[in-house]
């Protein structure tokens, strides 16, 4: 069969897992890559799950290849950060089937709290990446990426970026290909990691990389396309793209393999042209090992290391073209906040009168660091929230975080923040941690976690009771309230920051986006009694606005019914309107 | 042909995965290559969002940059304005004609800018509609982008039936016909 349709970049990753014979799939849910297990699932030929956190992914991949079957673990830039520790490991210990790691690097930011490349952390770790340009692209290099892991006993890395993630194009369909088991057999020298083993094995990752800076050299993967010699340019992945709009006459070798580099084919390119260019998104590591074999070539001396690249940026830098474009006008920007009905916005409208601190995480929540709710004071990364918080307390003492509290997710807190709380307890700190627990992965639009009771498949499993785990770990003091209940939510933190003993509150109600069905209740503003006082405006719901008149509206589109506002007035001229 | 260039712009959750959906459907149907570039993630949150759409003979960039849209199509006002640059000198913006204010607008840290339609029609072709209002009318305000879209479809390379079948196929099966009614209202607006 050969259908042709289009293709998210990420459902193109999953297609080609699928192709490859792929039979185990895990990953932990971020923004540029959580639509690759979501379209795995799809397959049933797979199984895929959610694990905690990527560490915990790559090592169910890494048993899974172990016991003979090809394997995928993928994940955002900064989950490999989790996951690097089985990856540096596994690097040595090489596969029995195939491993394959997708990891989506995020060049402008568009959801990270970093810009880091992938390429130098699979250096380090000295494991193979390849890098496709398009959808037809990731769903062939999946699938080339398990025929290299096994052929060379080695995982291999395929490194995404938001664009390639985020962009639709078309692909061409194939069959699977069943791949049959491989026996597992016990190897004592590849599989236990002792140092006496990795010795051995540090070697066999020295040689694998000199055998593929040579094979490389034919992959069809890594291919020059010969024009005007007067310009050559090396690049890679979605540059390239960039590249033939910008520069369609020039030479172009395009490396589909950027770890480790094919470097006679390079040399070859470089020899057979007049200026050599290397144009990579972020940082310069194709460039510096270029340079470093003594070719001459322009790079990051007038290419940014910040931010995506485009046609129009190529033309100026390297051609000198001066583009002439109408400036954007002077508009408001619009940054991305917490949805009308949202339950952290009534959290943090609490611990906004409270005056009190929040050392925060990564999600949704991290949206109350701004204006006007200007709750969270840090963000790091996953589980950072209580550990920093913890840190504060033993520089400064205990005194000095009763106005502070942790604010973490439901996700984020399985993921890395129990460890943290665990520590808190154990080294006996005070802090107060607030899990903000909206049943599901909110900001990567609502994936399931150990917690919410339903596997990636959406099969009914067990659901992690938060209240008895605080327990276990041996916090004395946890209280479970609904995150609407503003009055005793208040009461309830002023009683926690104050005790000299760690307290975690679980403050609960669903993301309100998890509810598709139309709303049931809106509220609206009986303009007679209103006062203007805008009390109601103090959180920031985009519902409600001003009108020129000074009079405060709800807007009907966008109420959700979370009655938030109505709490909040003291004049009680917020009234439920209700529509079923 | 010469690759044709579209962009979508709105506040994110406001539909602009959907519709580039549709329109991704529909330029394969058509037999063009195309690249779509969409956002998901934290800007999703309420913050500006762009797609870009791309299609012809061969795409290779999946951005449109400034200066080169055909046509753009705007699911809120201040967005449109935000993104009228993108334009090429003839272009056309389809707007729908509804406020939401940013947060800084909001907090009164910045003022919602006036007279952005009248303003945009000095320099391009401007063509607006209350998609909420029309949707509303049809029972069901979400449909609002689909009428958008009929109107953008006066200005694009494909056929109706082309249009009617591609939305038949990406939208859920029990809001096809209201999808369908929706995408009539916004084709026979500027007939």
């Amino acid at each position: 069969m050969t259908e042709k349709v289009i293709m998210l970049g990420n459902e193109a990753y999953a297609r080609g897992a699928y192709e490859a014979g792929c039979k185990v799939s895990a990953a932990y849910p971020g923004t540029p890559s959580t639509e690759i297990s979501e379209n795995i699932v799809k397959y049933d030929e797979i199984y895929s799950e959610w694990s905690p956190n990527e560490k915990v992914a790559m090592e169910v991949a890494i048993g899974a290849s172990i016991s003979g079957v090809r394997a995928l673990a993928s994940m955002k830039h900064v989950g490999l950060n989790v996951a690097s520790d089985p990856l540096f490991t596994v690097a040595y210990s090489g596969v029995n089937g195939g491993l394959v790691v997708i990891v989506a690097d995020d060049p402008g930011l568009y959801s990270s709290q970093n810009e880091q490349d992938t390429r130098a952390v699979a250096r380090a770790a000295k494991v193979p990446v390849l890098e496709p340009s398009d959808s037809a692209e990731a769903k062939e290099f999946v699938k080339f990426a398990f025929e290299l892991s096994e052929k060379y006993d080695t995982p291999v890395i395929v490194r995404s970026t938001t664009r390639l993630s985020h962009s639709q194009g078309m692909v061409e369909l194939n069959d699977r290909t069943e791949i049959e088991d491989k026996p597992y057999v016990r190897d004592f020298a590849k599989n236990v990691m002792m140092p006496a083993n990795a010795k051995g094995r540090h070697l066999v990752v020295e040689s694998r990389e000199i055998a593929l800076t040579k094979d490389g050299c034919d992959f069809p993967i890594n291919h020059i396309e010969y024009n005007d010699r007067k310009i050559g340019i090396i690049t890679s992945g979605i540059p390239y793209h960039y590249v033939k709009d910008a520069l369609p006459e020039a030479s172009v070798l395009k490396l589909g393999m950027v770890n480790p580099l094919p470097k006679q084919l390079i040399e070859e390119f470089a020899a057979n042209v007049e200026k050599l260019f290397i144009v990579e998104e972020l940082d310069p590591i194709i460039e510096e090992q270029v340079k470093s074999w003594g070719i001459l070539a322009i790079g990051k001396e007038i290419l940014t290391v910040q931010g995506e690249y485009s046609a129009n940026l190529l033309r100026k830098a390297i051609k000198g073209e001066n583009i002439y474009v109408i400036p954007s006008a002077q508009v408001p920007n619009r940054p991305p906040i917490l949805c009308p009905g949202c339950p952290h916005r009534s959290v943090y409208s609490v611990l906004n009168k409270l005056k009190i601190h929040g050392a925060g995480d990564i999600g949704c929540y991290t949206l109350g660091a701004v204006a006007p709710l200007s709750v969270v004071d840090t963000t790091i990364c996953m589980g950072a929230s209580i550990s920093s918080l913890h840190g504060m307390e033993k520089a400064k003492g205990k005194d000095y975080i009763k106005n502070w509290v942790a604010v973490i997710g439901d996700s984020t807190f399985m993921h890395t923040g129990i460890n943290s709380l665990i520590n808190m307890v154990y080294n006996k700190g005070t802090g107060t941690v607030m899990i903000l627990d909206n049943s599901t992965t909110g900001m990567t639009g609502h994936q399931d976690h150990a917690a919410t009771g339903k596997t990636l498949k959406g099969e009914p499993t067990y659901s992690v009771d938060l209240e008895e785990l605080c327990r276990a770990v041996g916090v004395k003091h946890v209280y479970v309230i609904n995150a609407f209940d503003t009055m005793n939510l208040e009461k309830v933190v002023k009683e926690a920051v104050a005790m000299d003993e760690v307290a975690v509150i679980i403050a609960q109600s669903p993301c309100v986006l998890l509810d598709k069905s139309p709303v049931a209740k809106q509220f609206c503003v009986d303009t007679d009694v209103c006062k203007k006082c805008g009390m109601c405006m103090k959180p920031g719901c985009p519902a409600i606005t001003k009108r020129d008149d000074g009079a405060i509206v709800i807007n009907d589109t966008m109420c959700n019914g979370c009655g938030l506002c109505e709490t909040l007035c003291k004049f009680n001229a917020i009234k439920p309107v209700h529509l079923r | 042909m010469e690759t044709k260039n579209i962009m979508i712009v709105g506040v994110g959750g406001q539909g602009t995965l959907l519709t580039s959906r549709i329109l991704g459907g529909l330029t394969i149907h058509a037999g063009y290559d195309v690249k779509l570039s969409e956002v998901h993630g934290m800007a999703q949150r309420g913050g500006s969002v762009v797609t870009f759409v791309r299609y012809g003979e061969k795409v290779y960039e999946p951005v449109v940059e400034e200066g080169q849209a055909d046509v753009l199509i705007a699911f809120e006002r201040l967005e449109a304005k935000r993104y009228a640059h993108f334009l090429k000198k003839d272009g056309v913006i389809l707007v729908n004609d509804q406020k939401i204010d940013p947060m800084p607008v909001v907090i009164g840290a910045a003022k919602y800018p006036e007279n952005i339609i009248e303003e945009l029609e000095k320099n391009y072709r401007v063509y607006k509609v209350n998609a909420m209002e029309e949707a509303k009318k049809l029972g069901n305000s979400k449909v609002f982008n689909v009428i958008v879209l009929g109107m953008a479809a006066q200005h694009m390379d494909f056929s109706k039936e082309d249009w009617l079948t591609v939305i038949e196929r990406t939208v859920p099966a029990k809001t096809v016909e209201l999808n369908k009614k929706a995408f009539e209202v916004g084709y026979h607006l500027h007939n």
